[in-house]
């Protein structure tokens, strides 16, 4: 599905990104680990065109997403759900949920409209709020439907459970893995180490820019020298 | 004092001319509130505008008002082509920068028209430029009341754009959230060109509206914008509700100050409304609160 190869990247040259490898198949869910700096929002930065590779492979589908822009890259179905949720404070639930199909799926928008609406029903009975004014946990619910309003062939999460409570952010987990579970491929990139190593199947520690370690999510779960760095164990 | 029929007229005057005012700030407050700059080129544009109008009525014998369908789309795509071809290259991403090519295109453009028209002041002349219409004992100038109704039904027509179309929801979403927008496909470029190009075509319609009752030479676009960013900030930057509500009390608080203190003084009304705005309410009337 993704195949990402010696990415590297980075801003005026102050390298981030030094050398990624990393894979996401069908179906799985992915979690991309490590804690503040490492370069996870870089790399998600790069994958969604936002920010160009200096070097390095990106293979989506089969098809290269160097040189596409942000606009290509949702066009081939890679959906990226950003960091801080980046939502349009100024517009009503619904128009935030509209434009997420401004791109792709624009004719299925009635339809994924719906779906949405049954995945949050606490979406429906704010549709008409100024998304701006909502809490923290149903913004994110509007970034994550938005995401969905484009029928995502591979859905990248950047710290969906930044910020929430909690018991949202236990439901978030939940939420996550039902969605994989309709068949949906995720790369959840994530500080919170425990949770993720939970639902997802593989996982990448990213340190430095580089993956420094990864493997199928319940053997690094297990992992001593993890444990020691991420767990206080 | 005054009677009430003279003061009632000219107040109706005022909505009637405040309603052109709206539409000139229309365009401006549209792209302030997505690029965040104030467009100095704004009223060389219109002057273009202006001069585009004359010579179609003039050389072609071309109505005013049949010419603003066509103009409104030239001017689109001179807009279009302006944000995305010239000020977007040549500012690399700083809205400080946007605003001094705003600035030079602005001397260019009054430039050009300087060599090529003269400083000479040019009117039209138009078969109901002074025609009147009758409303109980007021007497309204046609082309004035024109001017008002196209005005209207512009900004409605833009106020649709902007609410119920994917275009004008990526203007939205753009105004207040690049990443995001990018993220969900919007070409940001693209929408910051459609959105200068809408500026621009809104002065079309202005100049369109304007040249039966006014006068264009050079440099005629200047008074109508600072009038204009007087508006956007009692409105409130950016709000179009307010760009239309401010035109509309800024054209009624000028013929009213012309009325009472005399031709001249006019526009003073305007500046210290403009003052008094900065000072007790400078979010403006319809601007989001800091």
């Amino acid at each position: 599905m993704l195949e990402v190869r010696g990415l590297r990247a980075g801003y005026g040259g102050v390298e981030v990104l030094r050398g990624i490898d990393l894979s996401v198949k069908a179906g799985e869910i992915i979690a991309v680990l490590g804690s503040n700096g490492v370069g996870k929002t870089t790399l998600n930065k790069v994958l969604s065109g936002v920010l160009a590779a200096d070097a390095g492979e990106m293979m989506f589908d089969g098809r290269p997403l160097q040189g596409l822009s942000p606009a290509e890259v949702v066009e081939a179905g890679l959906i990226h759900v950003p960091e801080g949720r980046k939502i349009f404070p100024n517009m009503s639930v619904r128009e935030n949920l509209e434009l997420g199909s401004y791109r792709r799926a624009r004719r299925n928008r009635a339809a994924n409209l719906e779906k949405v609406y049954a995945t949050f029903p606490r979406l429906r009975e704010r549709m008409g709020q100024a998304a701006g004014t909502l809490s923290g946990g149903e913004q994110q619910m509007v970034a994550i439907g938005r995401g969905m309003m484009a029928e995502p062939r591979l859905l990248i999460l950047d710290e969906p459970s930044l910020g929430l409570s909690p018991l949202l952010v236990e439901e978030m987990f939940a939420l996550i893995q039902r969605l994989n579970a309709e068949g949906l491929p995720i790369m959840l990139v994530e500080q919170n180490v425990v949770q993720s190593l939970e639902a997802a199947t593989r996982a990448y520690i990213i340190e430095n820019g580089i993956v420094a370690l990864s493997g199928e999510a319940r053997a690094l779960a297990a992992d001593p020298a993890l444990r020691r760095a991420y767990l206080g164990l | 004092m005054y009677s009430l029929p003279i003061v009632l007229e000219a107040t109706l005057n005022g909505l009637l001319t405040g309603a052109i005012y709206a539409l000139v700030a229309l365009g401006l407050t549209l792209v302030y509130g997505v690029l965040h700059i104030i467009n100095f080129a704004h009223g060389a544009f219109l002057t273009a505008a202006m001069f585009a109008v004359w010579m179609a009525v003039t050389f072609l014998g071309v109505d005013p008002y049949v010419a603003i369908p066509f103009l409104t789309i030239v001017f689109f795509a001179i807009g279009y082509g302006a944000q995305r071809f010239v000020i977007g290259p040549a500012s690399h991403g700083d809205d400080g920068n946007i605003l001094l090519v705003t600035l030079g295109l602005s001397i260019v453009i009054e430039n050009i028209l300087l060599a090529v028209f003269r400083a000479d002041t040019r009117t039209i002349t138009t078969d109901y430029a002074f025609e009147v219409v009758e409303i109980g004992p007021l007497l309204i100038s046609q082309a004035r009341l024109y001017g008002f109704l196209a005005a209207v039904v512009v900004s409605g027509l833009l106020w649709g754009l902007l609410t119920r179309t994917d275009t004008g929801k990526a203007i939205r979403a753009v105004a207040k959230e690049k990443l995001g927008a990018s993220l969900v496909g919007i070409d940001v470029r693209h929408i910051y060109a459609v959105t200068f190009g809408l500026g621009c075509a809104t002065l079309a319609v202005a100049a369109c509206l304007l040249m039966p009752i006014f006068y264009v030479n050079p440099r005629v676009g200047q008074a109508f914008v600072l009038v204009a960013f007087t508006i956007v900030v009692l409105g409130g930057m950016g709000s179009i509700p307010g760009a239309l509500a401010g035109g509309l009390f800024i054209g009624v608080v000028e013929s009213l100050t012309g009325l009472f203190f005399g031709d001249s003084l006019g526009q003073i009304g305007i500046f210290i409304i403009f003052i008094l705005v900065l000072l007790l309410r400078p979010s403006g009337l319809f601007g989001a609160r800091a």
